[in-house]
């Protein structure tokens, strides 16, 4: 559903974005026609960047737009301030939709044998990215950068570093991440008698807390249980309620651990929120609804991406906190989001450019000031120490829970074919949540169905 | 005179099928390039296994086939469809017929309400889709709050997997009974007034004249409309798409959006093309009555 909703604002976007351009070349005329003496000089200039953009190399970088904002706008400028500093290269940006479909485009685009240079895919989309050749290992690249190249990866957040692995290579470079935290409602806590600066820490509190913050009009809890967004939540469930940190597959990718019993405890306590203590609503509420029934106080603690901070606290007309997420046996959150790839088979010279453009757009500064006008959380430790994110988390600080909750944070459900994954497990949780099968019997089910998905990589 | 003659008669036969075919082509060329082929290559693919990152299909005989067939989801998928077409179809041409026989009468506000009805025709479903969402929305939509408002309690509809489809039939026959109002308005517009006129003038009242003159000889709209209607819940996906993405628990997965699905958000692409070739034969199946019983038992005026 945020996919959607994101398209629709992307789209929207580039509607503006394409009216603006028209503006500017209209103003660009005006100082040309009155000053005429200049017009050779900015002629010879000109013809100038021309011939330097034709010799240059030319970069076709694919990217998707998943959130809201101006991402497609910023993302263009990021080229274009790339493309300035360095004459010899021009990095064409091609906005290609949602995840799925800039996969389907890069695919399409390789059997033509005229594949992106440079990509954002999913971080999940990494081994079924490796095992196909579509991109390729970045060891040897940065190796090559010396220490500066290890400075460079040892300054990712470990929590979002953590998934671009495969087989022990490096095959993806963190870039729009984002984690989930927990949202309350700090007037309902005041109404009910709770401490407004205590979130819940354990599941035991967030049923206690849920079941005196629950009355005729109010939920307590509020989880999103459609498709593509409850997976993501369960995997933090499962981890919270994991004693050795194994989460729903193993690390390797290749085999799926859906029907353990911490798991299936776990999924039972969602079915327990809803059934048991009667904290949660019925059936599936959708994600982008949630956020909506927590500002019309509908709902009083939500379990929702850091993305929608900036939503939340523009319309929330009460007081509002942000907390961990509550663990079990540890305290876990998951992340999710988009990495940089670099196809496999290019000339080398392309790949060198492709390379510098990465490390450009997820440079110190690029990281920051992206993650401060998208809603991703920024994905290098030295983001942090930049005055714009300082003054950032000064202005907000319930921003700054989910940069130090990155620590215990881990990457949500990959697997090969990651996609199909996601879609068995959220089918199955759902049969569970609308009464059609137990927690057991759903977590057995999904296991059966992963297994015969994964059986081509044992 | 005779001898001014030039060319034979099978010269001339000829020159006129080399217009016709002229003529034919430039249809002839998009047909082939994007019906014909696509659907070769569909049955070509459903007989591959290709996935994402594959150079290039692999032949795999019917193996796709054979592992849809033994796949509970596909029975399901197909069940829902079957299911979506039955309680659309009917509901949408008797709707359909019944505005048709509304506005066919004469009035100043006819124009106005003619166009009220075929409104939604004209709007993307992708439109109607999100506007339908806050209807259905849970609690806060319309449809909820009037169920509120009315004592009872809030269904949530989209996340019942008894109540999804049913509530995206409602929304889809809005839809569609302006479509089809227009078939039906033409065809109740064909029947010769002379016809109505001798059987008013014999006492017929109007529902007589309705059930055995104006029903009789719909027959061949009826035909025609059927199709279109039981084709056009195969082909529509959009407000799946956007509304359920199939939730909950796959109770609201349409054949083409399972074909979507498959192609387009798993890359599995030879599973996706066996999708389409059995979607194809259906359609095709669909369409069959209508091809052989022309100028058939259907009484044209």
């Amino acid at each position: 559903m945020k996919k959607k909703v994101a398209l629709a604002l992307a789209s929207t976007m580039m509607v503006s974005a394409a009216v603006s351009g028209c503006g500017n070349s209209g103003r660009a005329v005006a100082p040309e026609t009155k000053a005429p003496e200049n017009q050779a000089e900015t002629t010879a200039a000109s013809a100038a960047t021309e011939a330097a953009s034709k010799d240059a190399l030319h970069l076709t970088f694919y990217y998707p737009v998943n959130v809201g904002g101006d991402a497609a706008k910023l993302m263009e400028k990021i080229c274009a301030d790339f493309n300035k500093e360095n004459p010899d290269i021009v990095v064409e940006p091609v906005y290609t939709g949602n995840y799925d479909d800039t996969v389907t485009k890069i695919q399409t685009a390789m059997q033509g044998g005229t594949p992106p240079d440079v990509f954002v895919s999913l971080a999940t989309q990494r081994f079924t990215m490796a095992s196909t050749g579509m991109a390729m290992p970045l060891d040897d690249l940065i190796a090559a950068d010396g220490d500066e190249g290890k400075a460079y990866i040892d300054d990712f957040l470990d929590g979002f570093m953590e998934d671009s692995y495969v087989d022990g290579k490096i095959y993806s470079i963190p870039f729009q991440r984002s984690t989930e935290i927990l949202y309350y409602n700090k007037d309902a806590f005041k109404e009910v008698g709770l401490d407004p600066e205590k979130a819940p820490e354990s599941w035991d509190e967030l049923v206690e807390y849920g079941q005196k913050l629950t009355n005729d009009n109010r939920y307590g809890v509020g989880i999103a249980l459609n498709s593509g967004s409850a997976q993501w939540t369960f995997t933090g469930f499962c981890l919270q309620n994991s004693a050795n940190g194994e989460n729903l597959a193993t690390e390797d990718g290749k085999t799926a651990l859906f029907n353990t019993p911490e798991n299936v405890e776990a999924l039972q306590f969602w079915l327990d929120l809803q059934n048991k203590y009667k904290i949660m609503a019925p059936g599936i509420v959708q994600w982008t609804d949630l956020p909506t029934q927590f500002l019309a106080g509908e709902v009083a603690m939500i379990y929702h991406t850091t993305g929608n901070l900036a939503n939340i606290s523009k319309n929330a007309d009460f007081e509002f906190g942000t907390a961990f997420l509550p663990g079990n046996k540890r305290m876990a959150a998951p992340t999710g989001g988009g990495n940089f790839y670099i196809s496999n088979g290019i000339s080398e010279d392309r790949v060198q450019a492709a390379w510098k453009f990465i490390k450009f757009a997820t440079s110190t500064e690029c990281a920051a000031q992206w993650a401060l006008d998208t809603g991703y959380v920024a994905t290098r430790e030295s983001c942090f120490e930049t005055d714009l994110l300082k003054k950032y988390y000064e202005d907000l600080p319930q921003a700054k829970t989910a940069y130090e909750q990155i620590a215990v944070s881990k990457p949500e459900l990959t697997t090969y074919n990651a996609a199909e994954m996601w879609r068995i497990l959220n089918d199955n949780i759902q049969a569970a949540v609308v009464g059609d099968a137990t927690a057991e019997e759903a977590l057995a089910n999904a296991q059966e169905e992963a297994d015969a998905v994964l059986e081509e990589y044992q | 005179m005779r001898t001014m003659k030039t060319y034979t008669k099978e010269q001339r036969a000829r020159r006129q099928n080399v217009t016709a075919w002229l003529l034919v082509a430039p249809a002839l060329t998009f047909m082939l390039v994007f019906t014909v082929y696509p659907i070769f290559r569909s049955i070509y693919l459903s007989l591959t296994n290709y996935k994402l990152g594959m150079q290039a299909p692999e032949f795999a005989g019917l193996a796709n086939y054979t592992k849809l067939m033994g796949s509970k989801l596909f029975w399901k998928v197909m069940g829902n469809t079957l299911y979506f077409a039955l309680i659309t179809i009917v509901p949408s041409m008797i709707g359909g017929l019944f505005l048709a026989v509304l506005v066919n009468r004469k009035s100043r506000a006819t124009g106005f309400i003619r166009t009220s009805f075929f409104y939604p025709a004209v709007m993307p479903m992708i439109a109607i889709a999100s506007i339908w969402m806050f209807i259905y929305m849970a609690k806060n939509g319309l449809f909820d709050q009037m169920l509120i408002s009315l004592g009872f309690e809030p269904m949530n509809v989209l996340s019942n997997k008894k109540t999804v489809l049913p509530a995206m039939a409602v929304m889809y026959v809005w839809k569609e009974a302006g479509y089809l109002m227009v078939f039906f308005l033409s065809g109740i517009q064909g029947i010769s007034e002379d016809v109505m006129e001798a059987a008013r003038i014999d006492g017929a009242n109007a529902w007589t004249v309705f059930r055995k003159i104006t029903l009789p000889l719909l027959a061949p709209t009826f035909l025609f409309v059927s199709t279109i209607a039981l084709t056009n819940s195969f082909k529509l996906v959009d407000h799946v798409v956007i509304m359920t993405e199939g939730a909950p628990s796959n109770a609201s997965t349409l054949l083409l959006y399972y074909i979507y699905q498959q192609g387009f958000t798993n890359f599995n692409y030879g599973l996706s093309s066996a999708l389409t070739t059995i979607m194809l034969v259906l359609l095709m199946i669909v369409a069959l009555p209508r091809f052989l019983s022309q100028d058939k038992k259907i009484h044209y005026n």
